[in-house]
């Protein structure tokens, strides 16, 4: 385990656990929220551009 | 103005081929991304040794020092991008500047709270008028200010411009805030023990935080060229190459 | 110069006619001050401590109350326009009408602000430094203000968001006008703290009007 002895030293993090799982996690959260906005803006635009170009096709053909 | 540029430099003008070509190194940056921070985060957590002061709470320092630098160096991009931007009329660059300014703000976020977590242990509370998490809190400001500016406008290029001056305005201040909050600091509390700046670190503590900063900015390349390619679909999409893409694939 | 004269002198004008354009920033002011001792404690103790802080942040709120106005009228008519379009400097005459702001904010701003110290018990030593402050502070203020006027000017809900561009920008002046004001209270030297607040209002003079041109030609364009 590295530096630590075992696993219930590492969460314990010499008595700053909450501090240190707290930064992490909050990083953890931000670095997902990043990743996810990107793929909810891709589908907003691939459902967007799509419908248009359905409704076009039909204006086209009528 | 007329400065001759390199060939790419013209190249990035069209979108298809930035997106073409982001869409390339995009894969490389992500993966990178992927080793750097997985390798930077076990080394920083479970083999760096403890500080001798601080014990094991500053390890708070390999996300919150990266996060400090890329929130920095993402305003100088944006400010870059915008000065490219108007003084070549490069749609491109404006794109560029303008997804980089929510991944910026997201970057000062996680400073700002790893930085106040970091306190309560430290100095005992969970918040600390330091000098450089108010500074921190003031870039939020101008990148929410930023972020609201693009938003305003209906007129995206209208937007893009307004951003860009407000952007080159900022960056213009941002070394004088920094200059007044510290000097303010020092008027308010003697110079108290600062959380980063320590003496000498041994390099089995600076070199999982140099791994981190390196992954850091693979991230952010990663998420500003997704980001980008995004943005340039939206402008683009009545343009015959997008129409193509669209009809491709399912 | 004589271009800048003139612009000076026709905003000057206006601002006389429409004279609560005038007075509603200063009868801001005096409000913003008034609550505090209600909403704080009318001790003079502790009036006297937060006195410094409190005048600075209601004079910069009242300039940025101002701001908005800046150049909305010159917008809604049209004459902004043809202003963009003539062959005068647009930078040049955004320093006219900034001046002109000045004048008929900051600058009465800082008349007014010794009778504010004194409601506030502000040791009388503070006196200059309060006003000399506030001379040298404000124009800054509506420099950096007018950047975030042009740039909302063509928007419909501009009021709210040109604090939000323009607040942090107005940090450093803050910082170092209340300082000055502080640093005079306590019979410390103030002619550092003045020198760099005239150093702001350059290099801010010097830059902003480019700015505000800018801002201005694109929200024409908008």
């Amino acid at each position: 385990m590295g530096y630590f002895a075992n696993f219930s030293d590492f969460i314990n993090m010499g008595g700053h656990a909450l501090y240190v799982w707290l930064s992490y996690g909050i990083t953890l959260v931000i670095f997902g929220y990043n990743l996810l906005a990107i793929w909810l803006k891709k589908r907003a635009f691939f459902t967007f551009a799509k419908r248009q170009l359905k409704r076009e096709q039909r204006n086209y053909d009528a | 103005m007329n400065i001759k540029m390199p060939k790419w430099f013209y190249q990035l003008a069209s979108p298809k081929w930035s997106y073409d070509i982001m869409g390339m190194l995009m894969p490389w940056f992500g993966l990178a991304a992927l080793l750097l921070l997985v390798t930077g985060i076990v080394w920083g957590l479970m083999f760096a040794p403890p500080d001798y002061q601080q014990g094991n709470s500053y390890r708070i320092i390999y996300i919150h020092v990266p996060s400090a630098i890329l929130a920095q160096s993402c305003f100088m991009l944006m400010a870059v991008a915008g000065i490219i931007g108007m003084v070549w009329k490069m749609k491109v660059a404006h794109i560029v500047a303008k997804s980089a300014a929510p991944i910026g703000a997201s970057m000062t976020i996680i400073a700002l709270s790893t930085g106040a977590i970091w306190g309560k242990p430290t100095w005992g509370a969970w918040w600390v008028w330091d000098a450089r998490l108010t500074s921190m809190l003031i870039l939020l400001f101008l990148y929410l200010g930023i972020i609201a500016l693009y938003s305003a406008f209906s007129n995206k290029a209208s937007g893009d411009q307004a951003a860009s001056i407000l952007t080159l305005v900022g960056v213009v201040n941002i070394p004088i805030i920094k200059y007044s909050v510290e000097w303010w600091n020092t008027l308010h509390q003697p110079a108290s023990f600062t959380l980063t700046k320590k003496p000498a670190m041994p390099p089995e503590m600076w070199v999982p935080l140099l791994i981190m900063v390196l992954g850091y900015y693979c991230f952010f390349a990663y998420v500003l060229m997704a980001r980008t390619r995004i943005e340039l679909l939206e402008r683009e999409h009545k343009s015959g190459w997008v129409t193509a893409l669209l009809t491709d694939t399912p | 110069m004589n271009f800048l004269n003139a612009a000076i002198k026709r905003e000057l004008l206006l601002a006389l006619r429409n004279r609560s354009e005038i007075i509603n920033p200063l009868a801001f002011f005096l409000l913003v001050i008034t609550l505090f001792p209600l909403a704080v404690s009318p001790e003079a103790k502790v009036l006297a401590n937060i006195a410094p802080g409190i005048i600075w942040v209601a004079a910069l709120l009242a300039t940025l109350l101002s701001m908005d106005s800046l150049f909305k009228n010159d917008y809604d008519d049209g004459s902004l326009e043809q202003i963009v379009v003539s062959p005068q400097s647009l930078a040049l005459l955004a320093l006219g009408k900034v001046i002109s702001h000045w004048l008929s904010t900051g600058f009465l701003l800082a008349l007014l602000s010794p009778v504010l110290a004194v409601m506030l018990f502000l040791p009388s030593e503070a006196m200059p430094a309060l006003v000399g402050s506030l001379l040298i502070g404000t124009p800054t203020l509506s420099l950096i203000g007018a950047i975030g006027a042009a740039l909302t000017v063509g928007l419909r809900k501009g009021g709210v968001l040109i604090s939000l561009l323009v607040l942090p920008l107005y940090i450093p002046v803050l910082i170092f006008g209340a300082a000055t004001v502080q640093a005079g209270a306590l019979n410390l030297p103030i002619s550092g703290h003045l020198a760099l607040l005239g150093a702001m209002m350059v290099f801010t003079l010097l830059l902003a009007p480019f700015a505000i041109a800018a801002a201005l030609k694109l929200s024409i364009r908008n």
